[in-house]
């Protein structure tokens, strides 16, 4: 599993709060700290209420990069941010996201490619987020036609059919965990992914509704997750679960030697 | 068909490469360095990546050679046999590097002590360029007594010294960390326990480019197929991106091969195999073979023409 930790972002208060007053030490170490959990990039989301998501990204990429050499997936919905934290990324890049629309893709594509990043794409157009699977697939297909039409590496390709919250689409969540499953299949060597805390976005007890996810979705073929990195037992969960898919070799200290091949 | 097969698989990593031996100016004597392990893709194939070191043939040299040996073999080491040293000298026309086993120091044979287990390496190193590997006799009690004071008295060498289990690791490495050597780390034909061992050497402080994994393999009708098996998991997990499985490995063929009842019978006990000195020289061939493409690093091996005809196996396996 490729996990990408979800903690530098605006929505947290506290990280909201760095961003304003530039406290780079914060932020970096919250980077530590989810590069120690073990996790393969880290997600940047300026948030919502970034008054200049441009500076406030571009900041971000420069005062991480400086500390921590995992990938940096560039988190937000406007591309002026996206391109401005490509620009000084020196580490590796993941953009996140592209829609299934037209244009958006075509500009995306082509930034991926220019700035050799990796790709993340929403199964969601102008239309909305789709509420049963033919509709995800279809726009999942969407996606790959237009990768192999824009000479976009599919490999470098994630897929994600967008969660729900449980308390509001409740019904969606294993229409979903069958999405992942058929993307597989639709597209082997794209790999699928999640953000995983949006399925308890305002519901109680999170933690448990997210491990309770994940470990489906994993057991259905989900490659790669955006979430908590610094909920050990999700990561514990996590790694056994590999173990059970026999992704990876058991051995007594398999929790240890995770964190260990991460290093 | 045969011009569409490239690029079959994009792995993630590459096996470790582990140095063996120290030139002068690097705290060691040798005048050879070896590098075994950096692999990019399951044995020989050169369509995939680029293949860049060839397995090494290790000469398996005994301070007291094992009396169970049958004539095939004796015979042809018959000058050797009692001189350790001229042995490990003359087996370099054959090998790449010298494989010690200190068999004598068990408390059943007795008949090598630590300072003569000293001596014995230091005069070894002094009469070949080449680096040494220095295995216990796998007797927990007498190697963590021996190897130590072996491994100290050659420091600076980079040798590589063996083999560590589980059950007993701790203090032979510690020394091999002390003194820069490699550590072979064995495991019982079982790819859980071979992936513990390693989190526990570099726990202790072993760099994971210091360690050689050996897998324990079987010779050929001797269980060789679950050798191979265990080698293939742990090295396709290697590829796939597992730094805890990306280790070389050593697999020991001659010792193996050699204790086979179809290497010792003699022809006029067994007339239907045929001639046995062909027959032992072949299963250790054979054995080495299939271990090769397993993935094996470094093969020791301990009669000459089996040596020879593996050697010439290597050339063209080595070729595009």
């Amino acid at each position: 599993m490729f996990v990408i930790g979800e903690l530098i972002n605006g929505m947290y208060r506290q990280v909201a709060a760095a961003l304003a007053s530039r406290d780079a030490a914060f932020v970096v170490q919250l980077a530590r700290r989810q590069a120690a959990a073990g996790v393969d990039a880290l997600d940047l989301n300026c948030g919502p209420l970034s008054k200049d998501p441009v500076a406030d990204m571009r900041w971000l990429v420069e005062v991480i990069q400086k500390d921590v050499r995992l990938p940096l997936c560039l988190d937000s919905t406007k591309q002026a941010a996206i391109e401005a934290g490509l620009a000084v990324c020196k580490n590796k890049a993941i953009i996140n996201s592209t829609t299934a629309d037209d244009a958006k893709m075509k500009a995306y594509f082509e930034l991926a490619k220019k700035k050799d990043a990796d790709l993340i794409a929403l199964t969601v157009d102008a239309k909305g987020v789709p509420q049963d699977k033919d509709r995800r697939l279809e726009l999942a297909a969407r996606i790959i036609e237009a990768a192999v039409g824009q000479d976009f590496e599919v490999s470098r390709l994630f897929l994600d059919p967008v969660l729900m919250p449980i308390n509001v689409a409740q019904a969606q969540l294993f229409v979903i965990l069958e999405v992942i499953r058929e993307l597989k299949v639709l597209a082997p060597e794209a790999r699928t992914l999640v953000g995983l805390s949006n399925i308890s976005q305002g519901s109680r007890d999170r933690r448990w509704i997210n491990r309770a996810f994940l470990l489906m979705a994993q057991a259905l073929g989900l490659d790669a997750a955006i979430l908590d990195p610094l909920d050990t037992d999700l990561m514990k969960t996590l790694v056994a679960g590999d173990l059970v898919l026999n992704r990876n070799i058991y051995c007594d200290a398999y929790f240890d030697a995770y964190l260990k091949a991460k290093k | 068909m045969a011009d569409g097969l490239k690029h079959l698989e994009k792995w993630s990593l590459d096996v470790h490469v582990v140095r063996l031996g120290a030139k002068k100016g690097e705290g060691g004597s040798r005048g050879r360095v070896l590098e075994v392990g950096g692999e990019k893709t399951l044995p020989f194939l050169h369509e995939e990546a680029a293949v860049e070191r060839r397995p090494l043939i290790a000469a398996e040299v005994y301070d007291v050679p094992d009396p169970d040996w049958p004539p095939a073999l004796t015979q042809a080491l018959a000058p050797l046999i009692k001189d350790p040293v001229a042995w490990a000298k003359a087996s370099l026309k054959e090998a790449d590097l010298v494989c010690l086993k200190l068999q004598g120091i068990h408390p059943e044979e007795g008949k090598t002590d630590r300072k003569a287990a000293v001596a014995l390496t230091q005069k070894i190193l002094k009469a070949v360029e080449v680096p040494v590997i220095v295995l216990g006799c796998n007797d927990g009690a007498a190697d963590n007594d021996v190897l130590p004071a072996v491994s100290e008295a050659t420091k600076g060498e980079r040798l590589l010294f063996g083999d560590v289990v589980q059950e007993n690791y701790k203090t032979i490495t510690a020394a091999c960390i002390a003194d820069g050597h490699n550590i072979v780390a064995e495991s019982p034909i079982d790819v859980n326990i071979a992936k513990q061992l390693n989190i526990l050497l570099t726990d202790l402080g072993m760099p994971a480019d210091r360690i050689v994994i050996n897998p324990t393999i079987g010779a050929l009708g001797y269980g060789m197929e679950y050798a191979y098996s265990i080698m293939e998991r742990a090295r396709t997990a290697a590829l796939s991106g597992d730094t805890m499985m990306a280790m070389p490995f050593i697999c020991f063929v001659g010792q193996e091969a050699w204790k086979t009842k179809e290497a010792k019978a003699a022809t006029k006990e067994m007339p239907a195999w045929g001639d046995a000195a062909e027959r032992g020289v072949m299963w250790e061939v054979v054995t080495a073979l299939a271990m090769l493409q397993a993935g094996a690093d470094i093969l020791t091996m301990v009669h000459p023409q089996a040596m020879r005809i593996v050697r010439q196996a290597i050339d063209e396996l080595m070729k595009r």
